[in-house]
């Protein structure tokens, strides 16, 4: 809980969650998705939110991105109150959500054709750019229906990436894919971040997942979604989801997940 | 090129056959005339400029009414799309006019405007109207949540969403509404072109009436395949192109491609 890395320590926090609590209401009941979480993020940090579902975890992350308001608590990003969605902060959804009326190209640019900084050539550049980074140069004019669902994920990351936010966050972005695919993603997710130094919020219920990307993994519990435990996982990155230091901590930070859903029925 | 020969084909059988019936004697020929005849009359009414001029005072009417229709019934649609307020209230009305023929309007519209180009216009834009406010806001309320939700975050509002984001995500909505007011229109205006006189253009609905008013088959005949081959015209050049496009994009009707 104590070593963040210590370039970091000096800096103002990138997002600060101030005692944030959220409440849903449906028609028979109200539900508290949310009470009084309070977390801090340095800037370039990829920390993880772990927990099972219905931990609030993905409420927490529309909190963070702006979609959805808190009840109570408050959202800073560099000491500024979030108040609604914004280009430093882009989310990449679980779906790729790509739009099938542009292609993988189209996809890319909708960010940027957004940003009026940009000259058109600079926009192209940047989106070729991106596209090549995330090695799908060859599938610029690809339809979305012709991607794989690994490649969807990465002209979602490429679209994110191109404005160039200073926070990505990223809601179970490789849930639906295979194990083959995820591996991969997960050394290119990797290189990408060691590269850019963005401040990634990485929402997530798969333990080795979490201890393969986050430098901290913070642990949620449900009913009401709290934070129960954060762990610093201080491996040499890059991490190889499948080696045995990493198993190790896996196995603790599963257990500890074990321990905070005693007295609920198991998935 | 082998699917074109195959339809020509087809049609040349077609014809065939129907002169077969004429010679047979069996009808008289003022009733079914021979399609030598009717080419001939189709020939005869084009060099004398008649059919083209008719079916312009027919197609600048559907045209201009469509626009028309198409431009009111899409903002409609999607206002009614954005509250639950205007889809109890404007989206029934729609939906209770959109079962209504459209030929139905045309008595009225004769009283409001008389027999002119404005009761037209008035039946093929109440032809239009209700099918595309139907589709619009159909098509808008069926778009995944998370296309609105990926827009937002990248800074998309306002009109920029309305026009980049929720107008293309419902285009196959939005298509297949504009095709169903097409034929809406095209039905009504030419019911009512055969219902009444319009002073002040004769179109092709009036073409087709007078024809069997004097008892001239091979007009009325005519006058049929011209609207027929306007609408497969029209379905070719104007939605054809759309469909391709949505079937390309969203990888829809694959087998043909």
């Amino acid at each position: 809980m104590e070593a963040a890395p210590p370039v970091l320590q000096t800096r103002q926090p990138k997002l600060v969650v101030d005692g944030v609590s959220k409440w849903f209401t449906s028609k028979r009941n109200v539900v508290q998705a949310l009470d009084r979480v309070s977390l801090e993020v340095a800037e370039g940090e990829f920390v993880c939110l772990l927990g099972p579902s219905g931990c609030g975890k993905s409420t927490l992350l529309d909190i963070i991105a702006g979609l959805t308001k808190p009840d109570e608590g408050r959202v800073l990003a560099d000491g500024k109150q979030i108040q609604g969605p914004g280009q430093q902060r882009l989310v990449m959804f679980q779906e790729s959500a790509l739009f099938p009326w542009l292609d993988a190209f189209g996809n890319v640019m909708f960010g940027l054709k957004l940003r009026p900084d940009l000259t058109n050539k600079e926009r192209r550049r940047i989106a070729e750019n991106y596209l090549e980074l995330v090695g799908l140069g060859k599938f610029k004019h690809a339809q979305v229906h012709e991607l794989s669902g690994g490649m969807k994920q990465r002209v979602a990351l490429a679209r994110a990436l191109a404005p160039d936010p200073q926070v990505l966050l990223m809601d179970e972005p490789f849930a639906a894919l295979d194990a083959m695919t995820r591996d991969q993603l997960y050394d290119d997710i990797q290189r990408i971040w060691m590269e850019s130094r963005k401040t990634i919020v990485f929402v997530t219920h798969n333990v080795r997942e979490a201890v393969c990307l986050g430098d901290r993994i913070v642990l949620m519990t449900p009913s009401p979604g709290r934070i129960s435990q954060i762990f610093d996982i201080p491996l040499p990155r890059p991490r190889d989801i499948n080696s045995p230091e990493l198993a190790s901590y896996s196995s603790r930070i599963a257990a500890a997940l074990k321990g905070t859903r005693q007295g609920e029925a198991s998935e | 090129m082998k699917r074109t020969a195959v339809a020509l084909l087809f049609f040349a059988v077609l014809i065939g056959l129907w002169e077969l019936a004429v010679r047979s004697g069996r009808w008289s020929v003022v009733l079914l005339p021979s399609p030598i005849f009717v080419g001939e009359y189709i020939w005869g009414a084009l060099l004398d400029g008649t059919l083209v001029e008719s079916t312009w005072v027919t197609l600048k009417r559907l045209i201009v009414g469509y626009i028309a229709g198409v431009l009111i019934g899409l903002p409609l649609g999607l206002l009614t799309s954005t509250s639950q307020l205007l889809e109890d209230t404007l989206g029934a009305l729609a939906l209770g006019f959109q079962t209504l023929p459209s030929v139905c309007w045309v008595p009225l519209a004769l009283v409001w405007f008389g027999q002119t180009e404005g009761a037209m216009l008035f039946v093929v834009i109440m032809g239009t109207v209700w099918s595309v406010i139907i589709a619009t806001d159909h098509g808008a309320r069926n778009i995944p949540p998370i296309y609105a939700r990926a827009a937002r975050t990248m800074g998309s509002e306002g009109f920029h969403k309305w026009t980049r984001v929720i107008l293309p995500a419902s285009l196959p909505f939005l298509v297949s509404g504009m095709k169903q007011g097409w034929a809406f229109a095209w039905r009504s205006l030419m019911a009512a072109e055969i219902y009444v006189t319009i002073l002040t253009g004769f179109g092709l609905g009036h073409l087709l009436h007078y024809g069997r008013e004097l008892n001239a088959m091979d007009q009325v005949i005519g006058i049929m395949i011209v609207i027929v081959v306007i609408g497969l015209l029209v379905d070719r050049l104007l939605f054809s192109p759309w469909e391709r496009f949505l079937h390309r994009r969203w990888g829809t009707n694959v087998k043909e491609a």
